[in-house]
C-alpha cells in the first residue's frame, strides 16, 4: 500500500480539486484521507455518507474550579498567554488563548486549576461516490488543527486500506509550512506538489519543498493554470529538474475547474475533453513511478 | 547486537510501521539471546505535539546498536538518537519485521 | 484604526486586495500594510519599496545549565509539549516545539534552564515612498506561528502612531494564527469566491468572527464565476457584501507576475474605491 499526499503551500491553485479527481480516478483501488481539515472542501465534491463519526479530542484547556478560586493571583501572573481573566467577580480562561501548558495548574496552591481534554471536532468515515471509503474531520472554529488530527485521520485511512487491501492512500494535504503539514507528509511514499506560475505560487513552491525535502520523500509536481505567464513557467520546471522533482503535468487556465465544482463534481466526471485526459495521464504516471519503486 | 524495529505488531510477522514518532510498537530483538520483546507504544496517538522527541526518548533508552523503520526520524527526534552510537536503517516502511530484519542483514536498507 | 483582510479558504484574493488596497489607500493617508501570513508570506512580490530596517524576531526558550542540573527531571514532567527532555546524565530542549510557556525553566529547583531568546523569523519593513510595508517570515522548521505573529503585532504598535491605518494580510483558515491576527482588528473584511468552497469557508469564517464578536463585512472576488450562493447566503445572514471584484483572467495574468491590478484594470479600480471609500469614512469615525 503506498499513501501518495497532494500539498500545494499556497491556496487557490486547484489542489483539492485535482486530489478530488485522483479520487475518482482511483475508485476502489483508494482510501481517501482529507487532511486538510482547517477548510476540509472535498467532501463538497466526493458527497460522502457518513458511516461513524466521532468527537475528536486534542491538546488541552484549562478550567477554574471558581468554588475552589482563593483568587491569589498566581495562575494570571505565570501565564504567558493572557489567557487568565482576573474579575473580582471570578477568574475566567480564555480557551481561544489558552495554549493548554498547564502551568497554571502545577503551580495552583488550592489546586482549583484542572487540565480538560480540548474537543476540537468530529472524525467521519464515509462511502463516497467513487466506491472508496474516505476519512475526514471537521474542526470546530477557531480550533487549532494540530498534527494529532491530521495523524488520526491518516492512521484511520491506513488501517482501512490495510483491512480492505486497497493499493493506494490519497491525502489532501494540508497548507503552509507548520505542525499539520509536517504531519500530513510523515508516512507517505510520495507527494504531489501542485502550484500555479505566479510569483506567489513559485515562492510558496520552494518554500514547502524545503520542508518534503527533509522527509525524502519523492515529489511530483502538476502546475495548474500552466499558460498564464510563460516566464514564471519555465522558472518553476527549471526548479523541478534542479532538484530531481517530476513533472507530472502542465494544465491549463480554465474555469472548468469552477464549473466541476459548482455542480459538486470532480473534474473528471464534469470535463471528457483535454482536461479529464491530462489528469488521467497524471494518475497514471504517479502510480508507474510509486511501483517502479518497490521493485 | 540488539536491533529495535518501528512495528505496528508484535511478532516476526508485523508490518513495519514507517513512522517513528508515531510507531504503535517498538520491537527489539536481542540476536545473542534469539529473543524478540516488543513495547507498546501507543499512547503516541493521544499526544498532538512532540511524537517524535518522545519515541526517540524511549529508543535512547532502550540504546539498541541497530534501528530499523521506514521513513526515518525528522529533525527533532534525529538530534536524539545522535546522542547515542546506534546506526539507523530507513527504507522497510513496506516490509514484515522478519523480511526488514533479513533484508539488513542481505546489506539491503539505507542507513539513515 | 486596524483592518484585517482573512479568508477562510486559501487563494481567494487576500493578498491581491491586501496589496492593492494598501497602495490606493496610501495615496491619501498613512497607510503601513503588515503582511501576517508568516507561513508563506506574499505581499512583498507585490509592494516594492526600499528596505529601511530588518531584524531578527525571537522567541524565549530554555537553555540548559549543565553544571547547574541536578538531573531531577521536573522539566520533562511539567512540559506538556516534550520540547524539553532528560537523556540520560544530559537534558535536551527542542526550540521548535517550545510554547514559551516559561513552565520548566520558572520551576526547575536548580535554576538550569533559563529561558533564552532564538531566532524564529525576521522581520523586514519596506517604504515606497507612501506606503510603508513590514513582513515577518517564519523560518522552515519552526511549528508554530502565533508568536511571530504576536511579535509582529507588538512591532506594529511601537513603531507606527495611531494616525495610521494598519492593514493586516492575515493567514488563510480558521484556527489559532487568524485569530491571533484578527484579534485586535477593528473590521475583519472577509474576502471570498461565489463557489461551493469559497462559500463552506466563508461559513467557518464568519462563526469565527461571531465568536471572537467582530466586526466584519464580505468582499467577493472573482465575481462572475460559479453561481449566487454566495450573496444569498449574505443576504440571509444580513452580512453586508462591500465590493465584487470581477473574474478576468486579465487579472490573474497581472497577479501572476507581481503586479498590482487597479493601475491597470478599470472595473477591479472601481470596485477598490467602493472599498477603500468605506475605510475612509471608518477611519475619519475613528481619529
Amino acid at each position: 500500500m503506498k499513501e501518495i499526499v497532494v500539498i500545494s503551500g499556497k491556496g487557490g491553485t486547484g489542489k483539492t480539486s485535482l486530489t478530488a479527481s485522483f479520487a475518482m480516478l482511483g475508485g476502489n483501488e483508494v482510501v481517501v484521507a482529507d487532511c486538510d481539515v482547517d477548510a476540509a472542501d472535498m467532501h463538497l465534491l466526493m458527497q460522502p455518507v457518513v458511516k461513524t463519526e466521532e468527537d475528536f479530542f486534542s491538546g488541552y484547556t484549562a478550567e477554574i474550579n471558581s468554588e475552589k478560586c482563593i483568587k491569589c493571583g498566581r495562575c494570571a501572573a505565570i501565564c504567558r498567554f493572557d489567557a487568565i481573566d482576573i474579575a473580582e467577580s471570578g477568574y475566567e480562561i480564555s480557551a481561544i488563548n489558552c495554549e493548554g501548558c498547564g502551568y497554571c495548574a502545577r503551580i495552583c496552591p488550592v489546586e482549583a486549576i484542572t487540565m480538560v481534554e480540548e474537543n476540537v471536532g468530529k472524525l467521519y468515515i464515509s462511502a463516497t461516490k467513487a466506491s472508496n471509503v474516505m476519512v475526514h474531520a471537521r474542526l470546530k472554529s477557531g480550533a487549532d488543527n494540530s498534527g494529532k488530527l491530521v495523524a488520526r485521520v491518516k492512521k484511520e485511512a491506513k488501517q482501512i486500506a490495510e483491512e480492505t487491501g486497497k493499493a493506494w492512500i490519497i491525502v489532501d494535504g494540508s497548507p503552509g509550512i507548520g505542525c499539520p503539514v509536517v504531519s500530513s507528509l510523515s508516512g507517505a511514499d510520495f507527494v504531489v506538489l501542485v502550484t500555479e506560475p505566479s510569483v506567489s505560487g513559485l515562492h510558496d513552491l520552494k518554500r514547502v519543498y524545503e520542508l518534503v525535502n527533509r522527509f525524502h520523500i519523492p515529489a511530483g509536481c502538476i502546475i495548474n493554470k500552466a499558460d498564464i505567464n510563460p516566464d514564471v513557467a519555465r522558472q518553476i520546471l527549471v526548479y523541478l529538474q534542479e532538484n530531481k522533482i517530476t513533472h507530472l503535468s502542465d494544465l491549463p487556465y480554465d474555469e472548468t475547474f469552477t464549473a466541476a465544482m459548482t455542480i459538486g463534481q470532480t473534474i473528471v466526471e464534469y470535463d471528457t475533453g483535454r482536461l479529464a485526459e491530462l489528469l488521467s495521464a497524471s494518475w497514471i504516471k504517479i502510480k508507474q513511478i510509486l511501483s517502479k519503486e518497490q521493485t | 547486537m540488539k536491533i529495535a524495529f518501528t512495528a505496528k505488531g508484535t511478532g516476526w510477522d508485523s508490518a513495519i510501521d514507517p513512522r517513528l514518532g508515531r510507531t504503535e510498537y517498538i520491537l527489539l530483538y536481542d540476536e545473542e539471546k534469539d529473543e524478540l520483546s516488543a513495547i507498546d507504544n501507543r499512547e503516541i496517538e493521544g499526544v498532538a505535539h512532540g511524537a517524535g522527541t518522545k519515541t526517540a526518548q524511549m529508543l535512547f533508552e532502550m540504546n539498541p546498536d541497530i534501528l530499523i523503520t521506514g521513513n526515518g526520524p525528522g529533525n527533532n527526534a534525529a538530534l536524539v538518537l545522535k546522542q547515542t552510537s546506534m546506526k539507523i536503517y530507513v527504507g522497510a516502511g513496506e516490509m514484515t519485521v522478519k523480511t526488514a530484519y533479513d533484508a539488513y542483514k542481505k546489506h539491503e536498507l539505507k542507513e539513515f | 484604526m486596524k483592518i484585517a483582510i482573512a479568508s477562510g479558504k486559501g487563494g481567494t484574493g487576500k493578498t491581491t486586495l491586501s496589496t492593492n488596497l494598501a497602495m490606493y489607500l496610501a495615496e491619501q493617508y498613512p497607510v503601513v500594510l503588515i503582511d501576517l501570513d508568516v507561513e508563506e508570506p506574499n505581499s512583498g512580490l507585490f509592494i516594492h519599496g526600499m528596505l529601511i530596517h530588518q531584524q531578527d524576531m525571537f522567541k524565549m526558550i530554555p537553555e540548559w545549565d549543565k553544571a547547574a542540573c541536578t538531573l531531577c527531571g521536573k522539566c520533562q514532567e511539567v512540559c506538556n509539549y516534550h520540547s524539553v527532555m532528560k537523556l540520560g546524565s544530559m537534558v535536551m530542549v527542542f526550540p521548535e516545539l517550545c510554547h514559551s510557556c516559561h513552565a520548566c525553566s520558572e520551576l526547575c529547583p536548580a535554576q538550569a534552564l533559563p529561558m533564552q531568546a532564538v531566532k524564529m523569523g525576521e522581520l523586514k519593513q519596506y517604504e515606497t515612498g507612501k506606503l510603508s510595508f513590514v513582513e515577518s517570515r517564519l523560518d522552515i522548521g519552526q511549528e508554530q506561528a502565533v508568536p511571530l505573529i504576536a511579535n509582529t503585532l507588538d512591532y506594529v504598535e511601537k513603531n507606527f502612531a495611531t494616525n495610521y491605518l494598519k492593514l493586516y494580510d492575515a493567514p488563510p483558515g480558521t484556527s489559532c494564527p487568524v485569530i491571533k491576527a484578527t484579534q485586535e482588528a477593528d473590521l475583519v473584511i472577509l474576502i471570498t469566491e461565489p463557489t461551493p468552497f469559497g462559500l463552506h469557508d466563508l461559513k467557518l469564517a464568519i462563526e469565527t468572527m461571531r465568536e471572537l464578536h467582530k466586526d466584519f463585512v464580505a468582499v467577493v472576488n472573482r465575481f462572475g464565476i460559479g453561481n449566487n450562493e454566495v450573496f444569498h447566503y449574505c443576504e440571509s445572514e444580513s452580512i453586508q457584501v462591500l465590493a465584487k471584484l470581477p473574474n478576468d483572467r486579465r487579472i490573474a495574468e497581472l497577479y501572476s507576475k507581481g503586479e498590482l491590478v487597479y493601475p491597470q484594470h478599470q472595473e477591479f479600480a472601481e470596485q477598490l474605491k467602493v472599498i477603500a471609500q468605506y475605510i475612509t469614512r471608518m477611519q475619519e469615525r475613528h481619529l
